[in-house]
């Protein structure tokens, strides 16, 4: 095949989604955030939704989501997002509505609002990267960092007579009457990839079907925070993470029994 | 059609008011003493006659972020609190002033700090008129001192807040709230239509539909732009500064002494000056319906021929600083107040006029 054949329309086999803009990523090499960014950014287009999608920020390395995704997006508080997008599905019925939030903005400072939502079945997709550890403010302790794992703020290891221990919020929110779909997947293959997308899209039409409140939960990597390469950080998660973070569905009502 | 005239509570009256308004949005959570604002709504159900909801949010925090959402949606929303949750709210109001966005806050005072007490207060002045969260900001913050007014603030507020994208507060207190009185409540309107939603906010976050996407945020990391931000802010409240003070005089055309009083405290500060009247004192009152902006330059006009200004409020002086602010030493100011929730009578008021300024 030719060059000028390969560029031609019909033999097109990828594309970036348009959703998704040419604004250079801040993230780290490595980073999950990207790969879940065009996930979501395929969905919304794959969907037809992009006119009547309204995306909510966290704080945290997922502030400036709004500078890569051509939708109409509102940046929350920390913690805010799932109480900022409840308001809004419901002002809003037909709009679709999701947060998209890091593990201490969803686990720890907005563990109220995000439990809430998720109970009072707000029939919005809250997209949940947990990559254990604070990213933005520089590689600080999160509610969910693994027992021993070191951070700058638990240098010597996480030790659980000093911090506690890891929080599963995934694990909480599939045990509320108000979640439809609760989900964990991750991001480090081409086969996970695959499966995260088809978890977004699952739960972004449940939401537009009034069927409550969604969770996806997507295992990172933070090579920057974890210290390590991109391909070991790939490694670390799967030896480390996922024991204690497994993936896969935790509640899903949607499938008859 | 007659007016009609109905008997009602301070905080019922907001809720009737914000229906009728044709509010999309009420986001709250109970505290005393303003938790008949979500149980008449709660017992009204607005959400199967003008589709507005109504929802009891799991605290002040999450209540005031529902806010912030729904006005970057371009709705017209609303929460009301009383003092400890409004502390809990200047996060959320804070963000929504610095992403620029029209709701409206109540704020029903009780006493404090901290827990403090159930019964009125007006400790809460510098918090609703200085900024209250973080950052270079004001609230346009309206003082009602009727049930009647609690009705009418409800649409002035709106009105000025979608004018001026910023947020509005009726500071109110537990007096105002919980007392009865005669209201007229305003003639119900529709609520806006999603396309007049979209004519009216074409900053709203409704989903980019024949446009490129909007973003609502409060943050910017360049600095350049930051203070641009900020200056066009100050610019704003520069202009709602000179156009949008409110004030009410009753008796100050022969007055020689002049009471300030905002809310409550100015209905009973009215009182007092009718009794110093039958006792020979011409007395004044001066009643700032704006709390921000203050209506400096009336007040300093009417200074002018006085001979001293007592200012009564339900704290220990908090808006004496703009009064003096206003006057710039022109005339004595003096304070009289009650605090921890203490309602002074008249006659303490009328004393107060004496010992302060009359006999000096």
């Amino acid at each position: 095949m030719t060059k000028e054949d390969i560029i031609k329309p019909e033999n097109l086999v990828y594309q970036k989604p348009r959703l998704l803009n040419d604004n250079p990523m801040h993230y780290c090499p490595g980073c999950s955030h990207g790969v879940v960014h065009k996930l979501v950014a395929e969905v919304i287009e794959e969907m037809g939704m992009t006119e009547k999608a309204i995306g909510i920020s966290p704080v945290g390395c997922a502030v400036f989501m709004y500078n890569y995704l051509d939708i109409d997006c509102q940046e929350a508080a920390h913690g805010r997002a799932p109480a900022l997008a409840g308001a809004i599905k419901r002002l809003w019925p037909d709009r679709l509505v999701f947060t998209y939030q890091g593990d201490g903005d969803l686990a720890c400072i907005g563990t109220a609002e995000t439990i809430h939502s998720l109970n009072r079945g707000d029939n919005i997709t809250i997209i949940f990267i947990n990559n254990a550890i604070y990213g933005m403010t520089g590689g600080q302790m999160a509610p969910t960092t693994l027992v021993g794992m070191k951070t700058a703020t638990c240098p010597y290891g996480r030790d659980p007579e000093i911090h506690g221990y890891p929080m599963k919020m995934t694990e909480i929110a599939a045990t509320l009457r108000g979640t439809c779909y609760v989900t964990r997947q991750s991001v480090h293959t081409v086969a996970a990839i695959r499966k995260a997308k088809k978890a977004i899209r699952k739960a972004f039409e449940n939401s537009m079907q009034g069927k409550g409140s969604n969770l996806v939960e997507i295992v990172s990597t933070c090579s920057s925070g974890w210290k390590m390469t991109p391909e070991k950080a790939n490694k670390w998660m799967e030896e480390n993470m996922f024991p204690f973070y497994p993936l896969g569905d935790l509640k899903d009502t949607t499938v008859e029994k | 059609m007659a007016e009609e005239v109905v008997l009602m509570k301070g905080n019922e009256a907001i809720a009737h008011a914000a229906i009728r308004f044709g509010v999309d949005g009420y986001f709250g959570y109970p505290i005393t003493p303003q938790s008949e604002v979500l149980e008449t709504l709660a017992e009204q159900k607005p959400w199967e006659t003008t589709g507005m909801v109504v929802l009891q949010a799991e605290s002040e925090v999450a209540a005031i972020n529902m806010v912030y959402g729904g006005a970057g949606s371009g709705k017209m929303v609303m929460t009301s609190s009383s003092s400890p949750g409004v502390s809990l709210k200047q996060e959320g109001i804070s963000y929504i002033a610095g992403a620029e966005l029209p709701c409206l806050v109540v704020n029903v005072m009780r006493g404090g700090p901290g827990l403090g007490t159930i019964q009125p207060s007006q400790a809460d002045y510098f918090q609703a008129t200085k900024g209250g969260g973080h950052g270079d900001y004001h609230l346009i913050t309206l003082a009602p001192a009727s049930v009647q007014e609690m009705a009418d603030f409800v649409g002035l507020a709106f009105e000025l807040a979608f004018k001026y994208r910023n947020p509005a507060m009726i500071l109110a207190d537990g007096v105002i709230g919980q007392m009865m009185e005669k209201v007229v409540l305003p003639e119900p309107r529709p609520r806006r239509t999603e396309e007049e939603i979209i004519k009216q906010c074409p900053w709203a976050t409704t989903g980019c539909k024949g446009r490129k996407p909007n973003i609502i945020t409060s943050l910017e990391l360049d600095p350049a732009i930051m203070e641009k931000r900020n200056l066009h802010m100050q610019a704003k409240y520069e202009e709602i500064q000179a156009k949008e003070y409110r004030y009410e005089e009753i008796d100050c055309n022969d007055a020689e002494y002049l009471i300030v009083a905002f809310g409550s405290c100015a209905r009973i500060a009215q009182k007092a000056m009718e009794h110093a009247r039958e006792e020979g004192v011409k007395v004044g009152l001066f009643r700032p319906i704006t709390l921000w902006p203050f209506p400096s330059k009336p007040l300093a006009d009417r200074a002018k021929q006085v001979k001293g200004i007592l200012v009564v409020e339900l704290n220990s002086g908090q808006m004496i600083e703009d009064v003096q602010l206003a006057v710039k030493c022109s005339v004595p100011v003096e304070h009289f107040g009650r605090l921890g929730g203490i309602v002074p009578d008249p006659d303490e008021v009328i004393d107060a006029l004496k010992n302060k300024l009359i006999k000096k």
